[in-house]
């Protein structure tokens, strides 16, 4: 007896849901086992970490300021993995797009009018933009694998961080902190939107995910990425051109994680400091995965991943386990999610007999 | 500047290759037989989490033995975490890119839970495997007074040199990763040289990471590999696929990383210390497009480099 993959005709819309869905249930059943056999309370860390945040109202203002950069930086690199675009810097862009917001906000010390904080968006945006370009610019020209060139970047951002927040705009009253000044009242976004426990950047994930649900499944652009992907080939015939896709992908996630990064500094932090950057470039990555690259499920996944941050606290405190479970919950997410794809495109065959042989055993069986 | 000085400089930059040599050369093999894992960095900290903890518990009971067994097992670590890549990128056909950096996300992870009761403890590292007299005037201390890995690095890179262009297998291997179903058709099992390639590249990465654990700094600190695993990986491009040009590149990156140490000690330097600790980042990126323009039209790249490979279908 042996399992085989056997190709269906057309991709199960069946799996394409049910497997995130099981993934995150084996997780967790993965992670109570494992906490249960390193001696600690399985079953109280699991609850902990993906239900008190979803059961505890006053959970959910956490929640939904994790979710919101997670689902914007993941909606952009949705749309780059469909055209087989990998862009893996995008914790580099969210970095250079904060610092670019924030620029302006230093340059306009006294600013007061309430022009500030849609220019600081508008420079974030372009600032993660740029930061994108680059492996744009590599690839298109050079070829060179956009993987490498964006991960590099991420690197390079770090230290352009940590060079302008303890060198030309640290705060002189931070007690020798590296961090930038706080930002003006005029700088800063409400942390919460009036009257909700929800920060101004889910509201924003909302408008973007509804925007990107329509760009995906109605216009030509949306169309022509995923074609880019799926067949460069027939791509290329159809007069879509490749180049344009890469630029345009980049652009787009770039922009976005330069967004999700001057929020979350002008909403949150009200500064630039060394705990800005917290992986959600990273996490994105995982978090457009277990989405199916679609808004809608990059929505969910979204809201998913930051209850494994908010649990994973709950649970630190309540189980005492260890702060980097979070991390692992999320790879083995992230483990099942990609293991489990082959069901999309294939079906599983318990076959009887090796193949090769199965005439003659057959034969020799039913004797 | 004097003798001493640069007797120093080479000692450090000796030190600082070593890791990415041994895990760049593993990647080698890894990229020759068609697959990318970018889980370099991920198998690193598994790799070095498992060294020292390792050393740590075992250390006492162990004597001198103590770090020799300490790095076997970090390599057995680290091929058993390019495993799990292995099974879902090789059986299962999953995206390579995806599944690297999942690996490399569970390796930070894994080595964070692990490492979190053992940050700022030593433990004891190797003795030199030469004789004192031998390591006793500065020329003999640059040729032999080096961690017993830094030769076992030097001895690897060849020694995959010499399969991957001399041997049978080595053959095998490359006609693998340049058209996987020519090599299926006339018989080669392609998955399991895969396997066996992926796992080799994780043992490898496995004690690069031991090396930092062991050799570099013999104190634990979270996430101490910090992002060389990463370096590693563009180092294979920038040899364009070539074990020589690999021991070339990763001393160049060597270079480079050693002047950012220099710069901070020193403060000799006009430019700030993060110019230096981005510049082995920044380089890599210029060295990519340089190898990548002049590959434009010939490519030296392995073919079937990150295309799954499933012969059911």
């Amino acid at each position: 007896m042996r399992i085989r993959f056997e190709k269906r005709l057309t991709p199960s819309r069946f799996m394409l849901v049910a497997t995130p869905v099981a993934s995150v249930l084996l997780t967790m059943l993965l992670g109570a086992v494992i906490f249960e056999l390193i001696g600690f309370d399985g079953p109280n860390a699991i609850y902990q970490t993906f239900i008190t945040p979803i059961v505890a109202s006053y959970k959910w203002q956490d929640v939904a300021t994790k979710a919101a950069p997670l689902i914007i930086i993941a909606l952009g690199l949705s749309l780059g993995n469909q055209a087989k675009i990998w862009n893996i810097g995008a914790e580099g862009q969210y970095i250079i797009g904060a610092l670019c917001g924030a620029g302006v906000a230093m340059a306009f010390p006294n600013g007061q009018s309430f022009w500030i904080i849609p220019l600081m968006i508008a420079v974030g945006i372009a600032g993660g933009m740029a930061w994108a370009a680059i492996p744009a610019f590599l690839k298109t020209r050079f070829r060179v694998s956009e993987v490498l060139s964006s991960l590099m970047l991420v690197y390079v951002a770090l230290q352009v961080l940590n060079y302008l927040i303890g060198g030309p705009w640290k705060d002189p009253n931070g007690h020798n902190f590296p961090q930038t000044p706080p930002f003006t009242p005029a700088q800063q976004l409400p942390h919460t939107l009036p009257g909700t426990p929800f920060p101004p950047g889910l509201a924003v994930a909302v408008l973007l995910t509804i925007a990107f649900w329509i760009i995906m499944a109605r216009s030509v652009y949306g169309f022509s990425v995923r074609t880019v992907g799926a067949a460069p080939e027939a791509a290329r015939y159809a007069g879509f051109d490749a180049s344009r896709t890469v630029w345009s992908t980049l652009m787009i996630s770039g922009g976005m994680a330069g967004l999700a990064g001057i929020l979350e500094a002008s909403s949150q932090l009200g500064q630039i400091n060394l705990g800005f950057p917290s992986g959600y470039g990273f996490t994105a990555i995982i978090v457009s995965f277990l989405g199916r690259l679609h808004p809608i499920g990059v929505f969910l996944a979204g809201v998913i991943l930051a209850v494994t941050y908010v649990g994973g606290q709950v649970a630190q405190t309540v189980v005492h386990v260890p702060e980097a479970t979070a991390g692992i919950f999320q790879a083995t997410m992230l483990f099942f999610i990609l293991a489990s794809d082959i069901l999309i495109r294939y079906r599983i065959r318990v076959v009887r007999e090796a193949p090769v042989a199965a005439a003659g055993a057959r034969a020799g069986a039913t004797a | 500047m004097n003798a001493a000085f640069f007797i120093d400089a080479i000692i450090t930059v000796v030190a600082v290759t070593t890791p990415i040599l041994l895990a760049a050369t593993g990647e080698l093999v890894v990229e020759k037989s068609g697959v990318i894992n970018l889980g370099v960095e991920g198998m690193m900290l598994i790799g070095a989490i498992t060294a020292f903890a390792v050393a740590f518990d075992f250390g006492p009971d162990l004597g001198d033995f103590a770090p020799w067994f300490a790095v076997v097992c970090a390599a057995a670590a680290g091929a058993a975490s390019s495993m799990l890549f292995g099974l879902l990128v090789l059986t299962l056909g999953s995206n390579q890119v995806a599944t690297g950096l999942a690996l490399t996300i569970f390796g930070i992870g894994l080595s964070s839970l692990i490492g979190a009761g053992y940050v700022g403890m030593t433990v004891p590292s190797f003795d030199s495997v030469f004789p004192d007299w031998l390591v006793a005037d500065p020329l003999g201390r640059v040729l032999f007074g080096y961690s017993p890995l830094v030769y076992f690095a030097l001895i690897m890179v060849l020694a995959v040199g010499w399969f991957l262009n001399r041997t049978r297998s080595g053959l095998v291997l490359r006609a693998v990763g340049e058209n996987d179903l020519s090599a299926h058709s006339i018989g080669y099992p392609v998955i399991r040289i895969r396997y066996a390639a992926i796992a080799f590249g994780g043992a490898l990465a496995g004690v690069g990471g031991a090396y930092f654990s062991m050799v570099i700094t013999p104190m634990w600190a979270q996430q101490m590999t910090a992002g060389r695993g990463w370096i590693a990986l563009a180092l294979v491009v920038f040899a364009g696929w070539r074990a020589g040009r690999l021991l070339a590149g990763a001393y160049f990156f060597g270079i480079l990383m050693t002047l950012e140490l220099y710069a901070k000690a020193s403060g000799f330097s006009f430019l700030p210390s993060q110019f230096w600790a981005a510049m082995p980042y920044l380089m890599a990126v210029v060295v990519l497009a340089l190898m990548s323009a002049r590959n434009v039209n010939r490519s030296d790249a392995p073919a079937c480099l990150g295309r799954p490979f499933l012969p059911s279908s």
